[in-house]
């Protein structure tokens, strides 16, 4: 196994809701990533995923805990901080058009990151467009293109090949082929593959869709309401997810082979929000197995051993 | 009698592309009904021109009727009367089709006097009856909302509600589940199913998610390109599909047991 490149101690975030009390968006999350690792985060929206993407790359502040990338603490950095570390963390969202400049064409985008962070000059970094192009398997001719001229999936390929230009230690995913057609997913999931195993990259894929992340991650961490409530090997997911909220979301996946034979239990959806608001674990107004302990306090994560962690009174009492 | 016939159906935006393309289809009493297909297949056009939702410069070409009724010699009235009471349609997201400074509850409660339900005291049991079927218990909150305090799922249930409020014979669905969180999905689906069980409806559902579709469906239709390249009964198109683009939809999609994306780890 690599070495650890990033750990997440207790990390937490608050937002202010101006007058109305404070929104715990994270809390308490421990979490770590080797080199060459490809972890996943699932969990439904507001569940806090996007919000450790957006604190690891410096993007918003933590108000509790750290981040170490690399050894180093880079939990508040300043300017110059913030500068370095964006040359090894690089972010990949969900709209690729909304990265574009419009009127920019892909050679300027392209080459953009490499000669901001002194890699190469213009030139150099020009010579090097073919290539760029190549690893994400487009042909030369589209660094001439402007970003309305390119196809959905060709333009996430030139925004991943962009990500990559300054050969980053961390590639960070957030949703970014949920808005992408079937077919053309599968194509950028694929890329993603034969990039990990290519140039040993290290990947943190964040979605909702638990068959996408499964297929490109080695572990899954399940969030909840802001809280890690577990944390387990995809090969193994539905063979050891123990989690019931885990155990929920693998039964919500519809796949075309459970045509018709899948019971779907009915849920109030007015539990989801109600959780947030109790002490205790914030599933237990949705959980069929809770229990009075789940009322009083928030479980403390155990680890069950082969990769498998699990914050859940039900498993572990 | 099939509630809806498309015959030889066509659109187009720019009197030179289709959009449509001489699409036929008919839907049975109580019978669902998927279309999938990619971004820019048309599903969502031959949605909208079921409903007469098609932008002014759109031209529509061949026979579309409902409940034997050809719709172009439908009067405005007419096509005004059929909508919302025996034809709904719910879409990906119903919040962008509410009133943003109106209460739910006084959108619900127009919507149902607008579409005949004079009596007050019954239009107010009829939104309660319905909040209560979808499974919203907290009922008057929900009412008192405006629409940006719910969340999407709890939106999506409320559209769904007012779409079924009045035993629509015939349900349009565009894409109703696609920005919904998977728990929420399978909850809407199941609504789905339920509305066919207790009323006979049927439901045209477009949809991107092929697993959905196979899961809901008693007939699944391809469209790639305007055409529909297939159709026939969902587990013949899912088992045995006969066009090669349906084959290359259904081998893309990424399974929860799928070992093929797993095995390329280096």
């Amino acid at each position: 196994m690599g070495e650890v490149l990033l750990e997440l101690r207790g990390l937490g975030k608050q937002f202010s809701m101006g007058g109305r009390g404070t929104l715990r968006a994270v809390r308490g999350v421990n979490l770590m990533l080797r080199r060459g690792e490809s972890l996943g985060i699932v969990g439904e929206s507001g569940c806090g995923k996007s919000t450790i993407a957006r604190m690891i790359a410096q993007l918003t502040d933590p108000t509790e805990g750290e981040i170490l990338f690399s050894g180093e603490n880079v939990t508040h950095l300043d300017r110059a901080g913030r500068r370095r570390l964006w040359r090894g963390v690089q972010m990949v969202f969900q709209d690729p058009y909304s990265v574009f400049s419009p009127r920019m064409t892909v050679g300027d985008f392209l080459t953009e990151g490499i000669v901001h962070f002194g890699i190469a000059g213009r030139s150099a970094a020009r010579a090097m467009l073919p290539e760029l192009l190549r690893r994400v398997e487009l042909p030369a001719e589209l660094a001439q293109r402007l970003p309305h001229q390119l196809s959905g999936g060709q333009q996430q390929r030139v925004v991943i090949a962009r990500a990559l230009s300054i050969q980053p230690q961390l590639l960070i995913l957030d949703e970014a082929t949920s808005a992408l057609d079937v077919s053309v997913q599968r194509q950028i999931l694929s890329l993603l593959m034969r990039l990990k195993s290519e140039m040993g990259l290290t990947m943190l894929f964040i979605g909702h869709d638990l068959a996408v992340v499964r297929s490109v991650t080695d572990r899954i961490a399940v969030m909840y309401s802001g809280l890690l409530v577990e944390e387990l090997p995809s090969a193994a997911l539905q063979q050891v997810a123990a989690h019931p909220y885990t155990r929920r979301l693998l039964g919500s996946v519809f796949s075309t082979a459970d045509r018709g034979n899948k019971q779907i239990a009915i849920e109030d959806l007015s539990l989801i929000e109600k959780g947030r608001q109790m002490q205790g674990c914030p599933y237990q107004p949705r959980c069929a197995e809770a229990c009075a302990q789940c009322a009083e306090s928030c479980p403390q994560t155990v680890d069950l051993g082969d990769g498998h962690h699990i914050a859940c009174f039900v498993k572990t009492c | 009698m099939d509630i809806l016939s498309i015959q030889n159906y066509s659109v187009s935006y720019d009197g030179l592309h289709s959009a449509v393309d001489s699409v036929s289809l008919n839907v049975a009493r109580g019978e669902i009904v998927s279309i999938v297909g990619e971004s820019g297949s048309g599903k969502s056009t031959l949605l909208h021109g079921i409903l007469g939702l098609l932008p002014s410069g759109a031209a529509a070409r061949g026979s579309l009727r409902l409940f034997g009724e050809e719709l172009s010699q439908m009067s405005a009235g007419a096509r005004r009367a059929m909508c919302g009471s025996r034809v709904s349609m719910i879409f990906q997201d119903t919040g962008r089709y509410m009133n943003p400074i109106a209460r739910i509850g006084a959108q619900y409660n127009e919507f149902l006097r607008i579409h005949g339900v004079k009596d007050a005291r019954r239009r107010r049991d009829l939104q309660r009856e319905m909040l209560l079927k979808l499974h919203l218990t907290d009922r008057e909150r929900v009412l008192h909302s405006y629409p940006f305090e719910l969340s999407g799922g709890m939106r999506q249930r409320v559209g769904i509600a007012m779409a079924m409020s009045l035993q629509p014979e015939l349900l349009l669905a565009d894409e109703p589940t696609s920005a919904l969180d998977v728990t929420v999905q399978a909850q809407v689906i199941r609504q789905m199913m339920e509305l066919r069980q207790n009323y006979g409806t049927a439901i045209v559902l477009v949809t991107h998610n092929i697993g959905v579709a196979a899961y809901l469906s008693d007939r699944i239709g391809v469209m790639q390109r305007g055409r529909l390249v297939e159709l026939g009964p969902a587990a013949e198109v899912i088992e045995r599909p006969r066009h090669a683009y349906t084959r290359s939809l259904l081998d893309a999609v990424v399974e929860i047991n799928d070992e093929r994306l797993i095995a390329r780890h280096g």
